[in-house]
């Protein structure tokens, strides 16, 4: 999961590094306000999970309250990349001498996370490792010490060769692997790693993506998600505890695994068809998730036809031939539905299904056949 | 032959009491799977359907049983400490069918599961069988059958998918191995397939990979330079958007790394014959000269 820019500086100051002061707002009156209180210039930065705010307009300076009231008018309800902005954070401007890149990645590779600092810093870091990887100073983390002081150091000697600036920046290094190991993190960078004229080494922008599989037990860390920024659809699912990601196909899909439900959506592309999403039922085998999945499927207008796609293993294929019975006599389903199923008690539902006027396959390349002759017989 | 189970398994089950554990212990049960013990902590010498002792710990149930592998189905917050105890307690296969394990603590149970000298199979995977002989997991029984081609996947209904191809046109299989779907896994494709070159009770090896990370293309250096015997690969999420995570933790394109054209190149650079679709592992598998009918 995503952090805003303003959730992740939060996370950061809490672990001690050094940030100037801000605040987040959704008006261009509340906006004029914190430049007030902060005084001088500012910085009015857009809230949207998208790379590349500022080329896009999204981050603009103020040198005083009246213009940043002009340039949060401006910011505010823009779009970037498809996603309207309802968020901005406003920080003071902050004069900068050097620019460097401070982040840490959950690296599957040596299975630890690995810190990267840079004195490249400003730039797309991702652009710096293709390029110039020589400029990236590396350091994988033993994540049952976490960063010793003088790993801290090292790396910050990289980068800095004044040694107030580099033992400034060693102990930000370890507020970042702090704040990275307590949040559950995959990613926490910051991205400029300043200094100012006056030798002060500051952060100036925060970015953190935390694990999704940290949220059960970090209530709070879950109640950071912005679901005004996903595709509502993609919200349903994710309460109705299925895994959804829409695509701009026509062939709706429901398959039980990931891996398959990968394979079916490429086998539809296979046959000529275009996929209309990814849809993971998961192992258990509750009628009321295909309830909520075709549901979720048949809001979407631009799908054509329906497929199912089920291998019973964990899941039983007769708790599936339930609920798509469930769903249609408990909304009216409009299009054509293909059911593919096999594996653990398929005799069952085959029975269930045919007794409601339905039959289903149990050859996918066959069930994919037809969902995509159905979508052209639609067109 | 077989890699990593054979008859000499003794399994532990870890959360045995619990809905998914006590199903598929009877499930394995059922296969022929020995089951010596359940652990469930704080239900210490009650037994499971009346045959499977049930202990506190794994170290006693070693002591008393002699198990020698265990599978985990403990909800997502204890499956590391799981994992953890069983290697503590020498086990030498932990197999661990958790979805759902934070990443970090994984990422600090590894160097401990390394140091203790145990293997982990998964997390998020279905385990693995032998057919006919063991099954280890939740991979359905009736679908596979014994023979002579090694399986090693990412995921687990794609498994089910291809071995259903496989045993429906006669081709039966040593060992299927689900490594998991996990961003960091205990068992590499690489372990998997070293460890089939290695066992002379395979001819071929299918793997099946997916979209994120770089173990296939690694998977097909290590094929380039090691396997002496035909490989057959697939690659899922050819159809996958950049940057979004499909389903399995690790299933996720970064930046431009980790697509399905990438995996199928460095596939197909390795001389592993790729298939289009799944159904194409039988066509292909035997024209490696492998499983046609005696």
């Amino acid at each position: 999961m995503n952090l805003h820019e303003y959730q992740a500086r939060t996370l950061l100051r809490a672990a001690g590094v050094p940030m100037p002061d801000g605040d987040v707002a959704t008006t261009p009156e509340e906006v004029e306000a914190i430049a007030r209180r902060l005084g001088g210039p500012v910085v009015v930065k857009a809230q949207v999970h998208a790379g590349g705010r500022g080329k896009a307009g999204g981050v603009k300076l103020a040198k005083d309250p009246a213009e940043a009231l002009g340039v949060a008018r401006k910011i505010l309800g823009m779009t970037i990349k498809g996603l309207v902005v309802q968020k901005v954070l406003v920080v003071p401007a902050v004069e900068i001498a050097s620019e460097s890149y401070a982040g840490l990645i959950m690296d599957r590779e040596s299975q630890r996370p690995v810190f990267m600092v840079s004195a490249a810093g400003g730039v797309d870091i991702e652009e710096v490792a293709a390029t110039s990887p020589e400029k990236i100073a590396r350091l994988p983390v033993d994540p049952r010490y976490g960063l010793f002081p003088h790993q801290a150091l090292g790396l910050a000697l990289a980068v800095y060769h004044d040694f107030a600036q580099a033992r400034a920046a060693a102990a930000i290094l370890q507020q970042l692997y702090a704040a990275f190991s307590a949040n559950g993190a995959s990613l926490a960078e910051i991205n400029p790693l300043v200094t100012t004229p006056g030798g002060a080494v500051l952060a100036l922008d925060a970015k953190i993506v935390v694990d999704d599989n940290e949220l059960d037990r970090r209530p709070d860390l879950a109640a950071l998600r912005d679901e005004s920024a996903e595709a509502p659809s993609e919200v349903a699912a994710r309460r109705a505890g299925l895994t959804f990601i829409k695509l701009e196909g026509n062939v709706g899909c429901v398959v039980n695994g990931a891996g398959l439900a990968m394979a079916t959506m490429d086998l539809v592309k296979y046959y000529g068809g275009e996929p209309a999403n990814f849809l993971d039922i998961g192992g258990s085998s509750n009628p009321e998730k295909v309830v909520d999945a075709l549901r979720i499927i048949t809001a979407d207008p631009g799908v054509k036809a329906i497929l199912f796609n089920i291998f019973g293993g964990i899941t039983r294929t007769d708790d599936v031939a339930n609920g798509i019975v469930a769903a249609t006599a408990q909304f009216k389903v409009d299009l054509p539905i293909v059911i593919r199923l096999t594996g653990t008690n398929e005799d069952q539902a085959f029975r269930i299904l045919q007794s409601a006027g339905m039959r289903a396959l149990s050859d996918m390349d066959e069930a994919v056949k037809q969902a995509v002759a159905l979508t052209r017989g639609a067109a | 032959m077989s890699v990593f189970v054979n008859r000499d398994t003794r399994l532990v089950v870890q959360g045995i009491t619990g809905r998914d554990g006590s199903f598929h212990a009877r499930q394995m049960i059922a296969y022929g799977t020995r089951i010596v013990a359940g652990v469930t902590p704080g239900k210490g010498g009650q037994s499971f359907d009346t045959v499977v002792p049930i202990f506190h710990t794994v170290g006693e149930a070693i002591r008393k049983t002699g198990a020698n592998t265990s599978v985990i189905y403990v909800p997502p917050a204890l499956a590391a400490g799981a994992i953890a105890e069983a290697a503590d307690a020498g086990i030498q296969l932990i197999v661990c069918i958790t979805e759902g394990i934070p990443v970090l603590d994984l990422a600090r149970v590894m160097p401990f599961v390394q140091e203790k000298g145990s293997r982990l199979l998964g997390p998020n995977c279905p385990g693995l069988i032998t057919p006919g002989v063991t099954k280890v997991g939740i991979i359905p029984g009736p679908i596979c059958s014994p023979g002579r081609v090694g399986l090693v996947s990412r995921s687990g209904t794609l498994t089910y998918e291809v071995v259903n191809h496989l045993t429906r046109y006669g081709i039966g299989q040593s060992t299927c191995v689900g490594i998991g779907g996990d961003p960091i896994i205990g068992t590499s494709f690489i372990d998997v397939l070293r460890a089939f070159q290695d066992d002379p009770g395979t001819d071929a090896i299918v793997i099946l990979g997916e979209i994120g990370g770089t173990d296939e293309q690694k998977a097909a250096a290590f094929v380039k330079q090691m396997v002496r015997k035909p490989v057959v690969g697939f690659i899922a999420g050819q159809t996958a958007p950049k940057g979004r995570r499909m389903g399995h933790a690790g299933a996720i394109i970064s930046g431009s790394a980790g697509t399905a054209e990438e995996k199928i190149h460095a596939f197909e650079s390795a001389g592993i014959a790729v298939m289009r679709r799944p159904v194409d592992v039988v066509e292909l598998v035997r024209s490696q000269g492998v499983g046609s009918r005696k």
